[in-house]
Order: C-alpha cells, then sequence, then structure tokens
C-alpha cells in the first residue's frame, strides 16, 4: 500500500499533537484551573490517530473516554477542546458533557457513552442510518478492553454482523479496566477472536504502530464501504499515565511500565520517517513550536472564554422543533 | 364517524407517517411477517419491505441504543419494545443515552425517536409482562411520555410523536389493543401537553391517564345516579404535563382523586398531588387522594391480580370519601 507523505506527516503531526495537548493538560492540573477527571492516552497515540486516519470527513466516529487523540484525529479545533476542558460556554458541550463529551456533529464526531459500552449500539445504530440513506458513511466505534465486556458489545455486533453494517468496531487494548488486568476479565488472550462469535473478520495490530493502525483500519473501513459488513480490530498498546489524573496507581509493576515506555508510538514514527527522508531534526523542531503555540492560544482562548451562565444549565434538554 | 380498533389507529399513523417521510423506519422483535406479538404491525412488511420494518434478535439495548444512534444521524426509528416491563433491560439506554445525549453534547443533536411498548395487566401476564413503569421515565429528563386512551388519541398522539425531534416513551395499555373507537379518515394530529377532558363535571375531579380512563368513565355513570358529578381528565402526556387543565378543575370541583395502574409509591399520582398542594393548595375542600395498585409486582393469579389493580369499585370508595370529607 502506497502512502502519501502528506498522509504520513499528518499522522505524525496530530500524534504529537494528543502528547503535546495531554501533557499541557498535566501542566495545568496543579493550576486549579481545570475540573473534573483526566483519563490521558499518553502512549496510545498511534492507535487513536493511525485508526482516525483512515476516516473520510463525512464518516461517523464514536471515541472512547480516552479520546483526546481521537477527537484531535478527526479535526475538532484545539480551541474548541480547550474550552470544553475549561468547562466553558465556547466549548463543543457548552460546559455540559466536559472533556469526554467532546463531539462535533459537523465533523461527525457523534459523541460518548460515559456509561461505558453505550458505545457499541449507538455507533451500529448511525451505522443503520447509513445503510438506510445509502450515504456511504461509515462508523468508527473506539472503545477499550474492558468496555468489550459489556453485554451491549454482544448484542450490537451481532446486529451489526446480521445486517451487514458500515461500521469497525476498533478496540484499544491497553491491558488494564481501572486496575482490572485483561487476563483476569476475560479467558481469550485476543479481544478480536470474539469476532468469530459474529461471522466477522477479527484482526489483532501492534496499537503502537501508527501506520499497522491505519492500514487495517483502512481495509476495514473499505470492507465496511463495499456493503460488506463491520470487522473489529483489536489494537493492543499501554497507557502510560494511571487511569485517570490524581489515581494512585498501584496495580501495575513498574517493570511493565517502563517496558512499554521503551515502545514510544512517536519516537518510533519518527524514526521511520527520517529514515525515508521525510523529516529531519530542523522540521521536526518547527512541527513542535507550531503545535506548541496553537496549544498556547487554544490554552489563552479557553482562558478567555465566558463561563456558562448557571441558568444555561436549563437549556439544550428537548429540542423545541417539530418535523413540517 | 368510522370506528376502528386502537391497534388498527396505531397501526394506520404508523402506515401514514412512513409514508410521508421515507426516514421513518421501525424496528422490533417479531414485528414483520409475524405482525408484532400484538399484532399491531400486521402487514406493514408487504407494503414497505424488510429494510424498513426490522425483525430484531432479543435484544433490547441494541435497539434503543441503535436508535439513538440512527436518530442523531437522519433517521427515525420507531421501536417496539415488546412489553413495557421490557424498558428495565435498557433502562441505560433510554434513561442515560436517549435521555441525556442532546444535553451533555451541548443541544448539538436531535433525538427523533419514538419507542412503542405495550403495558399493564392482561389477565395473568405475571410479575414481568403486566407493568406500569412510567413513573420510572417521568422521573428522567429529557424524555417526552405519551399514553392514549382511546383509538383517536393513539392516531394522533403517535403521528406527532414521530414527527417530533425528541425521544418519545409511547405507551399502550394491552387491554386497549382491541377497543374500538371514532377516528376521522382525514388526516389530524394531537399535540402534546393538552390534557382531554373525557367527561366534565363539577363535584370531584378525576386525573388519570391510559387504561385507567375507561375504569373511571364507568365509575363515573354509576356515581353519576348518586347525584356524583365527576370531571374527568385524560392528561395523554405525562411529558409535557398540562398542570393548567387539572388546576382550573380543581378550581371548580376543589376535590380530586388521582388514578393510575402503576404501583402506589413514587408513583405518578405522588408527583401530581405534590404540584396540586403546590399551585391550588387554597382551593382544596378534602385531601388528595390517590388510586393505584398495591406495592407488589402483579401477581399472575387473576384473582390475586385484580385485588391488587384498582377497579371501578376502589375508585368509586375514593371518590365518595373524598367528597364525604365536608370542608
Amino acid at each position: 500500500m502506497k502512502i502519501s507523505e502528506e498522509k504520513l506527516l499528518w499522522i505524525y503531526t496530530k500524534m504529537l499533537t494528543q502528547r503535546m495537548l495531554e501533557e499541557k493538560i498535566l501542566e495545568l492540573i496543579p493550576t486549579g484551573k481545570l475540573t473534573g477527571h483526566f483519563h490521558l492516552g499518553i502512549g496510545e497515540e498511534a492507535t487513536f490517530i493511525g485508526a482516525c486516519a483512515a476516516l473520510e470527513d463525512k464518516d461517523y466516529l464514536l471515541p472512547t473516554h480516552r479520546g483526546l487523540g481521537c477527537v484531535i484525529g478527526k479535526g475538532i479545533s484545539l480551541n474548541k477542546i480547550m474550552a470544553d476542558i475549561y468547562g466553558k460556554a465556547t466549548g463543543t458541550t457548552k460546559g455540559k458533557g466536559g472533556v469526554l463529551r467532546i463531539c462535533d456533529a459537523s465533523l461527525g464526531v457523534l459523541g460518548l457513552s460515559a456509561t461505558l459500552g453505550g458505545i457499541f449500539p449507538i455507533a451500529m445504530g448511525a451505522a443503520l442510518s447509513s445503510k438506510l440513506l445509502k450515504d456511504a458513511r461509515i462508523t468508527l466505534a473506539i472503545f477499550g478492553d474492558g468496555q468489550s465486556n459489556r453485554g451491549t458489545f454482544h448484542e450490537a455486533l451481532n446486529l451489526a454482523s446480521v445486517w451487514e453494517l458500515p461500521v469497525v468496531y476498533l478496540c484499544e487494548n491497553n491491558h488494564y479496566a481501572i486496575s482490572m488486568p485483561q487476563r483476569k476479565a476475560m479467558a481469550i488472550k485476543n479481544i478480536a477472536d470474539r469476532a468469530k462469535g459474529y461471522g466477522i473478520p477479527g484482526k489483532v495490530v501492534d496499537g503502537n504502530d501508527a501506520l499497522a493502525v491505519y492500514k487495517i483500519t483502512l481495509e476495514a473501513v473499505n470492507r465496511a464501504r463495499e456493503g460488506k459488513g463491520p470487522s473489529l480490530i483489536e489494537a493492543k498498546t499501554y497507557r502510560w499515565r494511571p487511569h485517570y489524573e490524581g489515581e494512585g496507581a498501584t496495580y501495575r509493576d513498574t517493570k511493565e511500565v517502563v517496558a512499554w515506555k521503551k515502545r514510544c508510538p512517536i519516537r518510533r514514527f519518527r524514526k521511520s520517517l527520517i529514515d525515508l527522508k521525510l523529516l529531519d531534526p530542523l522540521q521536526d523542531e518547527k512541527i513542535k513550536e507550531r503545535i506548541a503555540q496553537e496549544i498556547d492560544e487554544a490554552v489563552k482562548f479557553a482562558e478567555e472564554s465566558p463561563m456558562p451562565r448557571p441558568e444555561d444549565a436549563l437549556d439544550d434538554l428537548f429540542s423545541s422543533s417539530i418535523m413540517e | 364517524m368510522r370506528e376502528i380498533t386502537f391497534s388498527e389507529a396505531i397501526r394506520e399513523a404508523l402506515r401514514e407517517e412512513m409514508k410521508r417521510d421515507e426516514t421513518v423506519f421501525l424496528m422490533g422483535e417479531d414485528i414483520g411477517r409475524f405482525g408484532g406479538v400484538f399484532g399491531v404491525t400486521k402487514g406493514l412488511v408487504d407494503e414497505f419491505g424488510e429494510e424498513r420494518i426490522r425483525d430484531t434478535p432479543i435484544s433490547e439495548t441494541a435497539l434503543v441504543g441503535g436508535a439513538v444512534g440512527a436518530s442523531i444521524t437522519g433517521t427515525r426509528p420507531v421501536v417496539e419494545i415488546m412489553f413495557a416491563d421490557f424498558l428495565a433491560i435498557c433502562m441505560d439506554e433510554v434513561h442515560h443515552k436517549a435521555g441525556k445525549w442532546r444535553y451533555s453534547h451541548g443541544g448539538q443533536f436531535k433525538l427523533p425517536l419514538v419507542i412503542r411498548t405495550a403495558m399493564g395487566h392482561v389477565f395473568g401476564a405475571g410479575p414481568e409482562h403486566s407493568e406500569c413503569p412510567e413513573a420510572f421515565y417521568l422521573h428522567s429528563t429529557g424524555l417526552k411520555i405519551v399514553l392514549p386512551s382511546t383509538p383517536y388519541d393513539a392516531k394522533g398522539l403517535l403521528k406527532t410523536a414521530i414527527r417530533d425531534d425528541n425521544p418519545i416513551l409511547f405507551f399502550e395499555h394491552k387491554l386497549l389493543y382491541n377497543m374500538k373507537g371514532p377516528v376521522p379518515e382525514k388526516e389530524y394530529l394531537i399535540p402534546f401537553g393538552k390534557a382531554d377532558i373525557k367527561r366534565n363535571g363539577k363535584d370531584v375531579t378525576i386525573v388519570t391517564y391510559s387504561f385507567m380512563t375507561h375504569e373511571i368513565l364507568e365509575a363515573s355513570e354509576i356515581l353519576s345516579k348518586d347525584g356524583i358529578e365527576a370531571e374527568v381528565i385524560d392528561l395523554r402526556t405525562l411529558s409535557p404535563m398540562d398542570r393548567g387543565t387539572v388546576v382550573d378543575s380543581v378550581k371548580k370541583t376543589n376535590r380530586v382523586v388521582i388514578v393510575e395502574e402503576g404501583n402506589l409509591t413514587g408513583g405518578v399520582g405522588a408527583e401530581i398531588a405534590a404540584w396540586i398542594m403546590e399551585e391550588a393548595f387554597d382551593f382544596l375542600d378534602a385531601p388528595v387522594r390517590r388510586v393505584a395498585s398495591k406495592n407488589v409486582p402483579i401477581p399472575f393469579n387473576p384473582i390475586m391480580e385484580g385485588f391488587v389493580i384498582p377497579n371501578t369499585g376502589d375508585i368509586i370508595r375514593a371518590i365518595k370519601e373524598v367528597i364525604q370529607i365536608d370542608h
């Protein structure tokens, strides 16, 4: 598969953006300006960005709760993302949903189910719309290993496969559901094996290899777009941070964390770009500077943005429109 | 005017709306060739095909969650949940997803979806097939709740529900399905939040909805012979709720009985009684009285079932108690 230089640089830039934005959040947390819990995906950039790289603009995405990379990958602006992080009126959820619910209907980001596992049927339903409307869109649902243990996983994948819906289910397997290791939660090694139960392809991929994730997702996306139905992909990766910032993560062996940090997806991708002579250290510095500047501008935008008024809490419950 | 059954009225509403808008589609267990376990969707698959009349496996969470996903992406799903008791299976999808998706995401999405479901007792269906669970969902946010009592109301309200851009719970009482009533052939819609006074009276206001409306109308005729004229208000929708019609009636009669088929504690009547106290206390000549099912599951045995669920006798007794309290 020939991948354009532009696409490769896009993947690199977006991965860096996720990493640097999440590192900025780590800096901002002690200032007390942010509220809510932060589930950071540092170390998992290749999975989120590699998967999003396979989507077209019109396609739908349902991100996971560790999904800042996903919403960056689908094109939501850093200003809006940062405003959501600050809970400001200028964020995509206007302070209602917070960092978890960052979404943009116009970019196909359909929102997040904060009860984990709620995403499976919703993604199935979005794909059903596409099938009925023949709009050639596909839906990508990204979820963690823990979520795959919900009954909703079974109901939705079963129905999506029976109806041959254009949906790709991509598991970000970081091996822990908060403290619960995968080995204690399921008797199988590969979550992708569950695809057999639905008669659909199930593929395992190195979730720290952005190109591999991109290629395997694109294959599933193309299959879905051709009307051949859903796929299940399992990207094996690892979160460097605790489940949420502030948690005393005592359940993981330090050696395990260190070993995974040695497999940094960004360092690896940078090396390939340099080897391919698509990037040199000077260009790399320039990219980083530009991203840092964008992030600083986003922080400024968010800090200067107005808070929602208390009574704004009463808006947005019902749509007032009745279809004519 | 011609008379058709409650089932036929619902089927007509579905058919007309599907003809009118090709983004409307149906999903549910056994709704296709089989026509639904209550026969409501009979024949629709012949007219609209299997793409738009979708039979599903036993997967309530996928059905309602799927309807949420479909509704935010340009189609208008109408889901059938076979028994209203089964809404508990997909409570996350109803309460959190359908009820909160728009709000949590800053009002970016519209959720034009309808969940039709059969509720209420039907001679020995037992504890998990007889429930009237609407009070659970009245406590939810972001849902509209519709409970018609006649074929006329069922058709007009369902057409409105399908055209509404919000999630709707549409409760159909099983004992109403075969009930006949006048339904015009000409198209009409009934707006939400407008109660219907099914009987005018000056002595006592009875607030109710769905099947109990008929038990009350029967009781009212018996009471009329004793010179007691009950005003029967059929709320038709619990969310939005037409408080104005109720308060106006209370101002006239000064006495209220609220009747529901769900069980008493934490019920719809508790909510209505509370705001009548807040908004019309000065007009009351007697305490508000609630009539509801006893606080047990609906038992299988018809003798016990009949004892648990309110009947015309219970309603007459409650009304007489309220009337006899002399201010």
